[in-house]
């Protein structure tokens, strides 16, 4: 029997040929992310008494959310997280500067395609975007793993999702998945590997596949794939040696639980509205809302092609003057990318406010939201009070929807400033 | 930790978020009596307050979903809860909720036969959760699971382990 391409790396980590689902093994990872939750990791380690790590070149540390150190005791915490980057020798240290740590690690060129990768974060389910199975534990487990350099996971079963279509003007990835969370619910997935599948593939940009492998989580995926093909192999050109990996890919007899297939060119752009993720509608029925802020960020739509698609709308426009616009790039390179080809210049120009990269408001960096206050965001959670008051809401949607409402000053839906 | 848990209960819904459970901005804190202060207060109505004097939670589906954050098990350890049963968990919660010491039970039968307030029994060895004389079965814990928990939990156990490595007679 043929193996999906979450038991085919979970087998290979746990020196098994072969495993089946809701099978428990114990499997180590290439990779172990921890972001600013890393003195956490440091203080249990020294509470177990461990001196040393299984391997430290399997670390990676970044200091993404809060960043920089806001208030004493996060810079009391991120001084932690530095001292002991530095005394276990741990090479993969990225400090304040560098961005979201998901995006930073696939730029470095440390997320291979077959990886198996964990982290203190629940979007680690974006570097399936590279053919990597990336998923999050807690800050205790992640100190285990450094300890032992193994974890045990259960074997999930996967759901194939086929895309056929194209999208239409207006409609990116973001509204796919704002979609299928929608249809499939916060729990519709709870467990899964997840597998996208269908003609539609080879055309979505590695940008767009980090959008749908990170929303992926919202629906409970424990790990969720877009099969690596030329497009990974370009954007892994100038960072990995080809040599250096091995993509896995699923036998054609692979079992799948389920299989649900999608016409792109179908959708239309969603918004999901307050306070759960799957409380997505389409944008005609929340067109017209008030809103105060307009948040382009995160790691599910910061990326260089968001603030791309964001400029061209507000290219040459104003955004509303109730409206405050904060964009903040999720790397340093892709800060440095939107600097060089102009793209900041026309975001600053419409009226935005651009900050350092990283977490940002997504994490309550800056960017909070006062009583009854509105922000549409293009991060990928609206939970109640995640930035800020209990009675603000937060609203999400694709970079050109946030660009048209950031303009119009209520959401707005993007193809009316396209042609 | 006993195999056995007896309390009250309190009963939340569905795809209760670990940002609900405890925002992020209390995420600097990693000590359980300080997270429970701030524990599910963005529901406001007297939470957290209103949970003291119940020993176990009662929800829906999905709980726990959302952020990673381990800490949405520590504060909800910090109210003096010592069970949570659920019709299901999200997998980072399940974990972090072991890793943590915190007994989780999925039970969906439960949810719909009991009301707030309402004592129950649950025996995580046995898988079994008795109100009155009914009885609901669930999945009883592995033993390696009980370990981490009876011990306080990953960190704990990983402690024992150590210890046993270093103890070891030298031959």
């Amino acid at each position: 029997m043929g193996a999906t391409i979450a038991e085919k790396i979970l087998a290979a980590k746990s020196g098994k040929s072969s495993v089946a689902p809701g099978e428990i093994v114990d499997a180590y990872p290439d990779l172990v992310m921890s972001h600013t939750a890393t003195w956490r990791s440091a203080s249990v380690m020294q509470r177990i008494g461990a001196k040393s790590l299984y391997d430290p070149d399997r670390l990676a540390i970044v200091l993404d959310h809060i960043s920089p150190a806001k208030t004493e005791k996060y810079a009391a915490d991120q001084q932690i997280s530095r001292n002991f980057a530095r005394a276990h020798g741990v090479q993969k240290f990225y400090d304040i500067d560098a961005g979201i740590a998901h995006l930073v690690l696939m730029e470095a060129g440390h997320v291979k395609p077959g990886d198996l990768i964990v982290g203190t974060d629940s979007h680690c389910t974006i570097y399936g975007s590279l053919g990597a199975l990336g998923t999050g534990i807690g800050y205790t487990e992640v100190a285990s793993v450094w300890i032992t350099g193994k974890l045990w996971m259960k074997v999930p079963a996967t759901i194939k999702i086929v895309l056929d279509g194209r999208f239409a003007g207006g409609v990116y990835a973001k509204d796919l998945m704002l979609y299928l969370i929608g249809k499939l619910g916060a729990d519709g997935c709870s467990y899964k590997s997840v597998e996208f599948y269908g003609s539609s593939v080879p055309d979505l940009s590695v940008s767009e596949r980090m959008t749908m492998t990170n929303l992926a989580m919202e629906m409970g995926v424990k790990c969720a794939f877009v099969p690596p093909d030329e497009k990974t192999a370009q954007y892994l050109e100038n960072r990995l040696e080809k040599t250096a990996y091995r993509p896995v890919y699923a036998d054609p007899d692979a079992v799948y639980e389920e299989r649900i297939p999608v016409d792109l060119g179908e959708l239309h752009p969603m918004v999901a509205c307050p306070h759960e993720v799957e409380n997505t509608k389409a944008i005609g029925v929340v067109a017209g809302t008030h809103i105060d802020q307009a948040f382009l960020g995160s790691c599910a739509n910061a990326k260089y092609e968001d603030l791309v698609v964001a400029a061209g709308i507000l290219k040459g426009r104003k955004i509303h003057p109730g409206v405050r616009l904060i964009v903040t790039p999720g790397s340093k390179q892709i800060l440095l990318q939107a600097m060089n080809s102009g793209v900041l210049q026309t975001l600053i120009e419409s009226g935005a406010l651009v900050t350092n990269p990283g977490c940002g408001a997504c994490a309550g960096d800056g960017g909070m939201l006062a009583d009854g206050e509105v922000c549409l965001s293009t991060a990928n959670r609206n939970f109640l009070g995640r930035m800020g008051s209990a009675k603000s809401q937060i609203y999400l949607s694709s970079p050109a929807t946030l660009a048209a409402s950031a303009i119009k000053g209520e959401i707005a839906d993007p193809r009316e400033f396209m042609n | 930790m006993n195999s056995i848990i007896e309390g009250r209960i309190f009963k939340f819904g569905d795809n209760v978020n670990s940002d609900v459970i405890i925002p992020g901005r209390y995420l600097i804190y990693i000590d359980r009596e300080r997270l429970a202060q701030h524990a599910f207060e963005m529901l406001g109505d007297g939470f957290p307050d209103k949970l003291r004097g119940f020993e176990i939670l009662v929800a829906g589906r999905n709980f726990g979903c959302g952020s990673a954050r381990e800490q949405a098990a520590t504060a909800i350890q910090g109210l003096g809860i010592k069970a949570v049963v659920a019709c299901s968990f999200a997998r980072t919660f399940y974990r972090n909720a072991i890793n943590d010491g915190l007994p989780i039970v999925e039970c969906p039968e439960l949810y719909s036969a009991v009301q707030e307030g309402d004592e129950i029994r649950i025996d995580l060895a046995a898988g079994k959760i008795h109100r009155g004389a009914q009885e609901y079965s669930c999945p009883a814990m592995p033993d390696s699971v009980r370990k981490i928990l009876e011990l306080g939990g990953l960190a704990e156990y990983l402690k024992s382990q150590l210890r046993g490595v270093e103890s070891a007679p030298v031959e």
